[in-house]
This record gives structure tokens, C-alpha cells and sequence, in this order.
């Protein structure tokens, strides 16, 4: 089975409004607010990480939830994200160059 | 504003969080509009190095919308420097500015950075109009090319009309240009005394005559019966809200690093190169005391028919001598949309009505002239 790689889109706003995250889309405007495991997807998405990695790591590790079920569901989550372009994802691993925000704090404040 | 950005704010507003900043980079400037309320000379604008660090602090303090604002922006040799440090921490930026120096170039590169919108300055489709009020020959057209080629790259776009006597008949054109171009367009009459308080750009503010004229138009604002309507009372609720975002929600640096509540509203509350931007925001007396008026507050709003409706801005009551007073051009504004004068407007009346008998009094003496005489 092929891995999924994601990457923020450097053309999104984004920031952490008392831990809940709000994304701008760069196409349109459009507001989103993330849940908290969209959150988690959105700040593990350095390109590099491997999707079922970041579920192993951060997701199964934070709620109870079984891994094969828990990848699926991200999956579906990184896809619908990508559909609104608040991500890109890959089944190579997105260099950080195509990511002016590569390197950023992926929108966190205080 | 959509429904979930209002949510946002609201949401900032009980966090204490600066959701929108005005950040103006230089008050230099390629024009010389006439109505300009800025003094143009530097007088030690931040440097690079200073602005990426507020930038930074900004970002942590939680500010999300940012607006690089001037004078020109582009005048800056560092603009896409910031620009890019900006875009970095995932702001949302909006840029305003007369975009004279916007070629195709620098269209791609604001593209590439992910701005959210440009506001461009435009006063009239007439060049002898626009270049009059700028005093700069030429300038409609750099600024029209602007707008095409940020257009050309997928850019929004948003014409700002300010509306003054020099240019009252001109709005429908500078409408019918911006549907041309593809690109929004807004109007506002509101004409700013200068920030050292000067207030002879007022003398180029419309009259009510034209106000009138203006509210009335639907291609503005839609059904007039009910943007003119006479509004409905207010309840206790409505005179406990705040007068508007200044100091809740917003506030507005300048290029020195002082912050204020907002672009037109000149109270210092501090100066980010001597203090966190964070903590001027929360601790400073002055952004306090700006926050805590609420309608009811207001020395003289509460009991006007407008409370509820009215543009009041609390910068402009500020400028006028009393930041929980009226602010005349917006009792105006609300005369002129719904034929009923201001509590302002009648204590005015009222005050000039009782001046005037005092005079009467007072020239009416015989008996104190006949016994001295």
C-alpha cells in the first residue's frame, strides 16, 4: 500500500485561536475551522512525515482509537483538507521548497 | 462579514486577542492627495529588523488579520522582505496602497506570497479628477494598469473610493470602472482630520445634499426603504455593546511603532519599541479605558433615536475632543439617510438657540447704560 504525504499549503492564513484552528483558504477567502485531529494532521504536515506515521504517533497516542480505522479516517480528513487546497498531499514526499510556510510554526500562537 | 469569521471575532473579542492589525510601514508617500490627514516626512520609521520582530511578537499575541498599510507601502526597499516574514508566520495580509508602482513583476510576486486582497486607492474614472486629488499627473493610469495586472495573476482586488467634493459626481464612473475591471468596489464619505488634529481636510467632506443623494442610490445600497428606514428603538441590550472593534478586537501600528486603537483614532497607548506588543495591547491604561465604553456610556448617544444604527466612530468623537462623545460627521451620515437630526444635532440647536437669547440679554441693557450714563 502506498503512503500519503502531506504538505500546508503556503497560500492558506492560518492561526491558533485559543487551540482551535483557523485556516483562510488562498483560493477564496473561505474560513475554516479545524477539529482537533484536523489540527493534528494540519501541524504534522511537514511534507515528510508519512501519514500512518503521524496517525501511529499523534493520533493513536491521543485517543483511543484503533490504528487501521483511526488511518483510514485521516485519510478521508487529508483528502477533503486537500479538496479545499488547506493541503497538499502526495504519494512521493513534498519537498519543503514548495512550502514558502515550510519552516513556520504552522499558524501557532500563544 | 461570513458567519464563521464573526464567530471568530466574537470569540477574540472574550479572549482579548488582537484579531486585526493595521500595521502602516512608512507615511511616506508617491502622492499628495488632498485630503490626506498624514505628514509625509520620516521621522525614524522602523527598521526591517524591528518590524520582523513585530511582526513576530504579533503572531504570538494571536493577531491573524494583518493590513500593511502607509503612506505607499511600496515606497519601502524592504516591502517584499516583510512581506514574505508576514506571509511566513501565516498571516492573513491585506495590502493597501495607490499601487503606482505595481508592475507585472511585482503583481506575480504578491501572488506567489499568498496576499489575501489590494486596496487601491482610485478617486474618479477621469484622470483630470483623480490626478487633481492626488496632485500627481498620470497616476490614474499606473493605477489602472495596477489593478490589471494584479487582476491578470488571480488577485482580489477592492477600488476605495473616498468621496469628497472634488470628485461627488464621479462614483458611479468609478463603479462602472471597477466592474470593467472585474474588481470590487466600496465608497466612503468619511474625510479624517489630520493626525496632528488639523481640521481643514473636514472643509472637503460632501455636504447633505449629496449624502442624501448618495444613500439613496440603490446601486449602493440596495433596498433604500430600509437602509433609510427610521430604526427602531434600542433596548438595554443594544446600549450595552461596544461602539465598535477599536480596542477590542483591533488596533493600528505605526510606522514609529506606536500603537493606537485604530488608524483614526490618534490615543497612544504605547510604543512597541519600548514595550511587547502584547502587553501594550492588555495592560495599557489608555487601550483599558477605550475598552471598557459601552453605548451606554456615551455622553450623549444613549438618548439619540440613531444609537442602534448610527456609524458613531469613537476616533472621530476622540478627534473632536471626547472619545464617549458624538462624532458630528456620523450624526450626518445619519440625518442625511433618515431626514431625523441627532441628539448632537439638537443639542447643538439648542445650545446655539440659548447663546443667542444670552446675546439678546446682554445687548438689551438700556437700564444699566441709562443709570451710568
Amino acid at each position: 500500500m502506498s503512503r500519503l504525504y502531506m504538505a500546508r499549503n503556503p497560500k492558506v492564513a492560518a492561526r491558533s485561536l485559543d487551540g482551535e484552528m483557523m485556516i483562510m483558504s488562498g483560493r477564496d477567502s473561505t474560513l475554516f475551522t479545524l477539529n482537533k485531529t484536523a489540527t493534528i494532521l494540519w501541524q504534522s504536515a511537514d511534507g515528510t512525515t508519512p501519514l500512518d506515521e503521524i496517525v501511529k504517533r499523534r493520533i493513536c497516542s491521543e485517543f483511543e482509537v484503533e490504528p487501521t480505522e483511526a488511518l483510514h479516517d485521516a485519510e478521508n480528513l487529508a483528502r477533503e483538507l486537500a479538496s479545499h487546497e488547506i493541503l497538499q498531499i502526495s504519494e512521493e514526499p513534498i519537498p519543503p521548497r514548495n512550502t514558502v510556510a515550510g519552516e513556520s510554526r504552522a499558524g501557532e500562537s500563544q | 462579514m461570513s458567519g464563521l469569521l464573526q464567530e471568530m471575532t466574537e470569540k477574540a473579542q472574550r479572549l482579548n486577542i488582537p484579531f486585526n492589525v493595521q500595521l502602516d510601514l512608512t507615511y511616506r508617500c508617491n502622492e499628495r492627495c488632498v485630503h490626506c490627514y498624514l505628514d509625509h516626512d520620516d521621522h525614524g520609521e522602523m527598521t526591517t529588523v524591528e518590524i520582523k520582530h513585530l511582526l513576530d511578537e504579533m503572531a504570538e499575541a494571536g493577531v491573524f488579520i494583518l493590513t500593511l498599510s502607509g503612506g505607499e507601502i511600496f515606497l519601502r526597499k524592504d516591502f517584499f522582505e516583510l512581506l514574505e516574514h508576514a506571509r511566513h508566520l501565516m498571516f492573513c495580509v491585506k495590502l493597501k496602497t495607490n499601487a503606482v508602482l505595481i508592475r507585472e513583476s511585482q503583481a506575480a510576486r504578491i501572488r506567489d506570497l499568498g496576499v489575501e486582497s489590494v486596496q487601491i486607492s482610485i478617486y474618479s474614472h477621469r484622470p483630470e479628477v483623480h490626478d487633481g486629488i492626488t496632485l500627481i499627473p498620470g497616476s490614474l493610469k499606473r493605477s489602472v494598469d495596477a489593478i490589471r495586472f494584479l487582476k491578470s495573476q488571480g488577485l482580489k482586488v477592492i477600488i476605495a473610493n473616498v468621496l469628497m467634493t472634488q470628485n461627488r459626481q464621479d462614483y458611479p464612473g468609478v463603479r462602472a470602472l471597477a466592474a470593467e475591471l472585474g474588481v470590487e468596489c466600496t465608497l466612503d464619505p468619511t474625510i479624517t482630520p489630520m493626525m496632528d488634529g488639523n481640521r481643514s481636510t473636514l472643509d472637503l467632506a460632501v455636504d447633505q445634499n449629496t449624502l442624501r443623494q448618495v444613500f439613496r442610490d440603490t446601486a449602493l445600497v440596495g433596498d433604500v426603504d430600509e437602509f433609510c428606514a427610521i430604526p427602531a428603538p434600542s433596548g438595554e441590550s443594544e446600549l450595552e455593546s461596544t461602539p465598535c472593534s477599536a480596542g477590542h478586537t483591533a488596533c493600528y501600528v505605526s510606522p514609529y511603532g506606536e500603537v493606537f486603537p485604530c488608524v483614526q483614532f490618534p490615543l497612544p497607548t504605547g510604543n512597541v519599541r519600548q514595550q511587547r506588543f502584547v502587553d501594550i495591547w492588555r495592560d495599557s491604561d489608555r487601550m483599558k479605558e477605550v475598552r471598557s465604553i459601552r453605548l451606554k456610556d456615551l455622553t450623549t448617544c444613549p438618548s439619540c433615536t440613531h444609537v442602534g444604527s448610527c456609524t458613531r466612530c469613537p476616533g472621530l468623537a476622540f478627534m473632536e475632543g471626547n472619545m464617549r462623545g458624538p462624532s458630528s460627521q456620523d450624526c450626518g451620515k445619519s440625518f442625511a439617510r433618515t431626514g431625523i437630526p441627532s441628539a448632537n444635532m439638537l443639542a447643538k440647536k439648542s445650545a446655539a438657540a440659548n447663546l443667542g437669547h444670552n446675546l439678546v440679554q446682554i445687548r438689551t441693557a438700556p437700564n444699566l447704560a441709562s443709570a451710568t450714563a
